[in-house]
């Protein structure tokens, strides 16, 4: 049985997770030339409310294409955190977005604050999603860098190409700033093998 | 299910989107339909993409109107679908009838999302089933087919074109919400590899034609309006030539041809996928997403040395009886996962004839059947 690697982007209505879902499979599946299957899950509403996105990785086809057990979480808010850390693997990835996630379920966890980052650094709030994503495969491994701006560039509308480098880069530097200061056991979870290809 | 990497570079497409490519590969000209979720970005991608080649896309006021639009379509002579979830379809059912009196070819897409009524506008359900069936009133035949996946989405939609086109009649492509929305990576077909099939026009002078004769295949060739081959299209049943009739000596062979022509042809439209079945004691009948984890579950199965096997339906009606019985004769227990109370389990209850025990794993909870709960029946029953 091939690896399979699962991976859930949660939050509420409007933070961009389901593009972002969508991103990430393309930069595994199309770029990375991996197995890929991304679902999602949203309410009736048109903004707001629950909003999650699902990825999985597969060195071969996937048959159940929905996430069972995650090896990786992301949580752009609290709630989210608080609702799906208990489908996440012991040994698997937590990342949150600390600037709306206060209390985290696990000291293991990983805090960035990709939307504070967004405001502060960029201006643009909605680049968060795009630094989530860059900070995950970072952290993981579980796409390379390489695939993931192809995967950004090709989604984005035309114009924002130059913002959405840049969001990548700052999610990089501040991943990286997390596997510096802390041990990879402190983390847990460790992507597929992949190149070891860092953004510069 | 298992395919080779093409050399050509992958899309990341949903259901919905692989079907779309699958309706303008087989030749769909004309769209005519009201949004529903899940089923909305049919109609998007199609009103984008039909002008640019020449084709129409209308949003229309309702289902109903959907339906009938679709159907005038096709008169007219362009390949035609609508695409539509659990309450628009239930609107269109008494058109349905209609496309399948007058033998009009057109395909009918319903994304299956939870139910009664608006139910659950974005989960998945497989509620429609019988409704796809015996939804429209009156004694007819049906060709309803369920995609399982993306690529599935795509080849099915083809299908479903060349069923209509061939036997005149309408074609259901009941697909659901998981597989609507599912993104995966495919390599989608170049229009040389795929077999597209055109309806019959008659080919003797117009004023020989006689619309509604029969011929060996129970299919007689279609008049395009504007042609030159007049003729009357009615809801009532009609006679050879098109015209409402109360003669018994007429209604009966009217109604056995409609029959006869689907009955004769099951070997072309009865489509089954076997997985490890040959030596299977416990066997899964699924369609739709359900059959995805229905195999995961069987990998699973086999892995631990239980003989299990997947009999995945993609035909659901008519239903492939012969397939499912071979399949269970010799099985020790049978078991139909289903998103709804139990549809076509009734099917297998009703083919098996009291050969093998049949089992049923029933969701309606709006959650797709995980491949974890077939499992636990199959380690059960081993």
């Amino acid at each position: 049985m091939g690896k399979r690697y699962e991976i859930c982007l949660s939050g509420s209505g409007g933070q961009g997770l389901i593009l972002a879902g969508i991103i990430l499979a393309e930069a595994a599946g199309v770029y990375g030339r991996k197995y890929v299957a991304q679902t999602q899950s949203y309410g009736p509403e048109a903004r707001g409310g629950a909003s999650k996105a699902e990825v999985v990785i597969s060195d071969e086809e996937i048959d159940y294409p929905m996430a069972t057990r995650l090896d990786l979480l992301l949580a752009m808010n609290q709630k989210s955190s608080d609702s799906f850390y208990f489908d996440l693997k012991p040994e698997g990835t937590l990342v949150v977005d600390s600037t709306f996630v206060t209390q985290t379920p696990t000291t293991k966890a990983v805090c960035i604050p990709f939307t504070e980052i967004a405001r502060k650094e960029l201006g643009r709030e909605m680049v968060a999603n795009i630094i989530a994503l860059a900070a995950l495969a970072t952290l993981t491994k579980v796409v390379s860098m390489k695939s993931l701006e192809a995967a950004v560039l090709a989604r984005v509308p035309k114009g924002t190409e130059e913002l959405n480098r840049k969001a990548l880069q700052l999610g990089s530097k501040a991943a990286k700033a997390i596997l510096k200061e802390r041990k990879p056991e402190s983390i847990q979870g460790h992507g597929p093998n992949h190149e070891d290809i860092t953004y510069e | 299910m298992a395919r080779k990497k093409s050399k050509k570079k992958p899309r990341l497409l949903q259901g919905n989107e692989a079907l779309v490519e699958g309706a303008l590969a087989a030749g769909c000209r004309f769209f005519a339909g009201y949004p529903i979720t899940p089923a909305s970005e049919i109609s998007e991608i199609l009103a984008h993409r039909l002008p640019q080649m020449e084709g129409t896309f209308i949003q229309m006021e309702d289902e109903i109107a959907s339906i009938g639009a679709v159907i005038g379509a096709s008169l007219a002579g362009a390949k035609s679908m609508t695409a539509t979830s659990g309450p628009g379809f239930s609107l269109m059912q008494e058109n349905l009838g209609f496309a399948c009196v007058a033998e009009v070819p057109c395909v009918i897409v319903n994304v299956m999302r939870g139910g009664p009524s608006t139910g659950l506008p974005t989960n998945p359900s497989q509620g429609d089933v019988l409704q796809a069936r015996w939804g429209t009133h009156g004694d007819h035949p049906i060709i309803v087919l369920a995609p399982s996946s993306v690529r599935d989405s795509f080849d099915i939609t083809v299908k479903a074109f060349n069923f209509s086109e061939r036997y005149r009649t309408p074609v259901i492509v009941l697909s659901d919400e998981v597989v609507a929305h599912t993104r995966e990576t495919v390599v989608l077909p170049d229009p040389d590899e795929i077999e597209v099939l055109d309806r019959i026009k008659p080919s003797m002078p117009p004023e020989w034609y006689i619309p509604y004769e029969d011929t060996s295949s129970g299919v007689p060739p279609m008049g395009i309006f504007g042609d030159g081959y007049r003729y009357h299209v009615t809801g009532l049943i009609h006679d050879i030539r098109g015209f409402p009739t109360m003669r018994t000596d007429e209604i009966e062979p009217f109604m056995r041809r409609l029959f006869r022509k689907i009955n004769q042809s099951f070997h072309d439209v009865q489509i089954v996928h076997h997985f490890m079945t040959e030596d299977a004691e416990l066997v899964v009948i699924a369609y739709g997403s359900v059959a995805r984890s229905a195999r995961r579950a069987v990998l699973d199965a086999r892995e631990k040395g239980i003989k299990a096997g997947l009999l995945h339906l993609v035909t659901l009606y008519p239903f492939p009886r012969r397939d499912v019985v071979a399949t269970i004769s010799d099985a020790k227990a049978v078991l139909v996962p289903e998103m709804n109370m139990g549809q076509i389990s009734r099917e297998v209850k009703r083919v098996n004839e009291g050969m093998s025990r049949v089992a049923t794993l029933n969701r309606i909870d709006g959650s797709m059947i995980s491949p974890q709960e077939i499992y636990e029946w199959l380690l059960k029953e081993a």
